[in-house]
């Protein structure tokens, strides 16, 4: 049951093989067993949990079931949900209840999914390796040793190590990806503007975009049929016709079933597999392309000149409108305020002091530098412009390509507290990934192999815009003739 | 040394939209603490804004009505700082490019024209209100505010006086409301100016250090507060003295400026773009829409009022003062068919004699405009004189009934039956024979004295005009 597909739980739930109050209980069972070794999840409510599996039970035996009803999805902790603790790993929140759902908590609720628990996360989303948490790391479940990548790293962990059947994460600059590749998952960051960003706590607005991460391209399709769609309430939410998502995924070019993705081009850059790419994720990405040429796709050699410039580029942006973002929690309305203060400024300093961990202190100072007087022309205008060459190198590749393959991260998973100390060594890891958040592209990362350790490797998959069903389908069918995305974490069971 | 002054103005006035800028919540004045403050407005984690397009509407109606260029694309920035009634740590502006770029507003001052340009005029939220008494040491926060639009208009430094100032201001003042944009309610900060005062040598190019006096809310303020601070500047300047770049607050008590920071204390607002907000595109058939739904604008209607019903300057003037006098006036024409001047005469005399005295507006008029018609086609049909009609007018605003009704009641009805009329004027003529002597001598106030007489025997509801042509008619056969 925890192995199976969205699809076949659905199918199950349809005939009664199993009830989701039944289904409910399996996983936080499971969670009970497996998450204090993990810490994937940081507040669980069996009570409220059980209660929408009680409902939905009811709507499915009504005939009125939907796609996702009664399944349990595991949230990150930044989306607030109705009566649940929404901390976004920080001290800062640890008290927050919110009085409202998210478009995406609303959406998934509407369609009859259940809230299995909220899932920990790097603080307000920053971080590559879920160990900036309040709540303590996030441990990678194919090596307890290892981080699982961030900052959706509880929710990367929680469908690794079948908690969950699914989970949402979000993506700023890799989050759902990088943590997808650490742990042997899938993940998709869609086009900016498809899924509403209203009650995501906000990190960097202009690049931020929740998604689900599941165990297949298949499942990804299902949970962003649900998620996505315009919202009023999310100026940037894009008022586009609904997609399904899942329309193409067993579209085959005609007449030839054995080469099913026949024309499919696709664009290699040469700068994702320079210095800085470790030889066992090169080798099982280069493994996968000649998998994708063999189900009749064609390879493109091409150039994205511009990015070795994506990474600082994204760590002027982020940081800038992060130290905005982050500015409303004062210590004034709610969450964390400091015992003791003198006065109004002393209070604001110490709240902000205590309640704010290291890194995100750290890209409040750097985002308050970069739109200072003096240096926001030098700095935030010019990574400004250099975003807008980013997107230009994809506008000229995509007159080459249909997608565009790479491997989503550097190197498999690394160590705990390997890259602590280094915070640039750890900004590295978005190299990558960053790109498509700064151009606003939709991508995607798939297990595509094993690399140093045992440690699965990510295939990354970035689309021309609103290209989400094209590239569901290229990894569907990848999917259809592999099997890295059935393998599973040892020592669990 | 001869000292000239130099203001320019920065008004803040609050667009009278049924809900805040970027979010659902109502703008009403005067609710319990933060009973108007949703999620939004609060900043709870996760929300986002959304822009109202009745506040920007109401700004386009500014922008065309002061002849200013209407952005097709503008930008909604963040200005970033803390403090306890800015819920998000930022205020959403317009920083770089705002929606209204130029524009002239004139004045009368001294019976000439002064023409002020404008600079710009944006959209912002207003904040929340911090509530220092009663929390025993501490502060309470009130966000209902917070939100509120507000149209931020900036003049060059254009104005020479304090006088002008407060005459642009005003004007001003008079614009937003006639043109349905703001209420200018003052004491409730609707409508509040901060003035950018400097000095320099008269006949110099260059500008004198200013200084920028907050949140002046009511004109004699803004004149007191500006005619202060040029005198400081002055004798400062006099004594040898420079002034420093800062940020004042007037003391209306003590009738004196006082410094609250100065320029090395300013803020590094870090404006940038919001990114949660798309830039603001204004299309031509919307700018088209708004043009069309804007009212005739007072200085037009002035100048109509001149030519087409031959009023005084003045008169058209008073009548422009605002939207409620005009559409008073044009109603009250249009039930008499005419009688341009005449209900001119009334509405700037009678009617406001009376507003003044006690203490209401137009539009708590006792005597509504069909009312009054009421009255002056009495008046036109010659049923009642003007002085019986004045005491009909205390009557109606005594709310005894209309017009017809009093002089009814009353039996005001003037008498120019001249049958009944010469018997008057017989009797009168018999009762003073010396008056008649005298005006037969040459004696023009003898004719006065029988007038006099001939009215007092009617109680005053002979005409006059009759009653001349008979008397007139009697003495010379």
């Amino acid at each position: 049951m925890h192995n199976a597909s969205l699809k076949q739980l659905s199918s199950q739930l349809a005939q009664r093989k199993v009830s989701s109050v039944e289904l409910a209980q399996l996983h936080l069972d499971r969670i009970a067993r497996l998450n204090p070794g993990l810490n994937a999840f940081v507040t669980l409510d069996a009570g409220k949990t059980l209660a929408q599996a009680r409902a939905a039970d009811a709507l499915i035996a009504a005939g009125k079931a939907q796609p996702l009803t009664g399944i349990p999805v595991a949230h990150k902790d930044i989306f607030c949900a109705k009566g649940w603790l929404t901390t976004c790993g920080s001290k800062m929140l640890a008290n927050f209840v919110s009085p409202y759902d998210a478009h995406v908590v609303e959406r998934l609720g509407a369609a009859g999914a259940l809230v299995l628990g909220k899932t920990n996360m790097d603080e307000f989303a920053m971080g590559s390796s879920s160990e900036t948490c309040f709540w303590g790391p996030v441990r990678n479940p194919w090596d307890r040793d290892r981080v699982p990548g961030g900052s959706s790293g509880g929710s990367a962990a929680a469908v690794a190590a079948r908690m969950a059947p699914a989970a949402i994460g979000t993506d700023t600059g890799g989050s759902i990806r990088q943590p997808a590749a650490f742990s042997g998952i899938c993940g998709i960051k869609p086009t900016y503007g498809v899924v509403s960003r209203y009650g995501m706590i906000a990190y960097a607005s202009s690049l931020d975009q929740g998604g689900p991460m599941a165990k297949s391209a298949e499942d990804l399709a299902l949970m962003l049929n649900v998620i996505a769609g315009f919202d009023a309430r999310d100026s940037t939410s894009l008022a586009r016709p609904a997609e399904d998502y899942a329309r193409a995924l067993d579209a085959t070019s005609a007449g030839d079933r054995t080469k099913p993705l026949r024309g499919l081009r696709i664009g290699v850059p040469k700068e994702y597999f320079g210095a800085g790419l470790a030889s066992d994720v090169a080798a099982a990405v280069d493994a996968a392309l000649a998998q994708f040429e063999q189900l009749g796709a064609k390879r493109i050699a091409l150039s994205l000149p511009n990015s070795a410039l994506s990474v600082p580029a994204y760590y002027v942006i982020a940081p800038a409108e992060a130290s905005s973002n982050l500015s409303r929690f004062d210590g004034v309305r709610y969450g964390y305020r400091a015992p003791e203060y003198a006065d109004l400024s002393d209070m604001y300093r110490k709240s902000r002091a205590q309640g704010f961990g290291a890194e995100v202190k750290r890209r409040i100072l750097i985002g308050t530098y970069v739109l200072s007087h003096g240096y926001y022309d030098a700095y935030y205008l010019k990574a400004q412009k250099i975003r807008r060459l980013i997107a230009q190198d994809f506008v000229a590749a995509y007159k080459q390509c249909d997608l565009i393959m790479g491997p989503t991260t550097p190197s498999v998973a690394f160590g705990l507290d390997a890259m602590t100390s280094d915070p640039v060594q750890m900004y590295l890891n978005d190299i990558y990934t960053t790109a498509a958040n700064l151009a606003g592209l939709p991508a995607l990362s798939i297990p595509c192999g094993f690399g140093e350790g045992n440690m699965p490797v990510g295939l990354q998959l970035t689309g021309n815009y609103f290209a989400e069903a094209d590239m569901l389908r290229a990894a569907h069918q990848y999917q259809l003739a592999t099997d890295w995305h059935l393998r599973q974490p040892a020592g669990l069971e | 040394m001869q000292w000239e002054t130099v203001i320019g103005l920065e008004t803040h006035a609050q667009l009278s939209t049924v809900s805040k800028i970027f979010s659902g919540a109502a703008t009403q004045f005067g609710a319990a603490p933060n009973a108007q403050a949703c999620a939004v407005d609060i900043a709870l984690p996760g929300v986002l804004p959304v822009l109202n397009r009745a506040a920007v509407e109401k700004a386009i109606r500014f922008g065309l009505a002061v002849g200013a260029s209407i952005s097709r694309r503008s930008v909604f920035a963040r200005k970033n700082y803390f403090y306890p009634d800015l819920p998000k740590g930022y205020q959403i502006s317009q920083y770089e490019l705002p929606v209204v770029l130029g524009g002239t507003v004139s004045t009368m001052v001294d019976g000439t024209e002064k023409t002020v340009r404008l600079t710009r005029a944006h959209l912002e939220e207003d904040a929340g209100k911090s509530l220092h008494e009663d929390f025993h040491g501490m502060s309470g926060i009130d966000l209902n505010r917070a939100g509120t639009p507000l149209l931020e208009i900036v003049t060059e430094p254009d104005m020479r006086s304090a006088e002008e100032a407060v005459a642009y201001a005003k004007t001003l003042h008079a614009l937003v409301r006639w043109i349905g944009i703001c209420d200018g309610n003052m004491q409730e900060g609707s409508f509040r100016c901060d003035a950018n005062v400097s000095v320099r040598p008269r006949g110099a190019q260059v500008l004198g250090t200013r200084s920028e006096i907050k949140n002046l809310n009511s004109f004699r303020f803004l004149e007191e507060a500006i005619n202060y601070e040029v005198r400081r500047q002055v004798e400062l300047l006099e004594d040898g003295g420079t002034v420093i770049q800062e940020t004042r607050l007037y003391d209306p008590d003590r009738k004196e400026t006082r410094s609250m920071r100065s320029k090395e204390d300013a803020h590094d607002y870090r404006y940038f773009p919001d990114p949660d907000l798309l830039p603001l595109e204004i299309g031509e058939s919307w700018l088209a829409q708004v043009r069309a739904g804007l009212p005739e604008l007072p200085q037009t209607k002035r100048g109509r009022y001149m030519r087409e019903f031959e009023l005084s300057a003045y008169d058209a003037a008073v009548l422009t003062s605002s939207r409620e006098v005009a559409d008073y006036y044009e109603d009250l024409i249009e039930a008499l068919g005419g009688g341009y001047k005449l209900a001119a005469s009334w509405i700037a005399g009678e009617l406001f004699g009376a507003l003044r005295r006690a203490g209401l507006e137009i539009a708590q008029s006792p005597i509504g405009s069909r009312q009054l018609a009421g009255l002056l086609l009495q008046i036109q049909n010659k049923a009642v004189s003007g002085k019986t009609a004045k005491d009909v007018f205390e009557a109606m605003w005594a709310g005894e009934g209309d017009a017809a009704a009093i002089i009814a009641a009353k039996g005001l009805t003037q008498i120019s039956d001249a049958g009944e009329l010469e018997a008057v004027i017989d009797g009168v003529l018999a009762a003073n024979p010396k008056s008649v002597e005298e005006y037969k001598a040459g004696k023009e106030k003898a004719f006065n004295a029988l007038v006099g007489q001939a009215m007092k025997a009617t109680r005053g509801k002979g005409n006059p005009t009759r009653i001349n042509e008979i008397l007139k008619k009697k003495l010379s056969g």
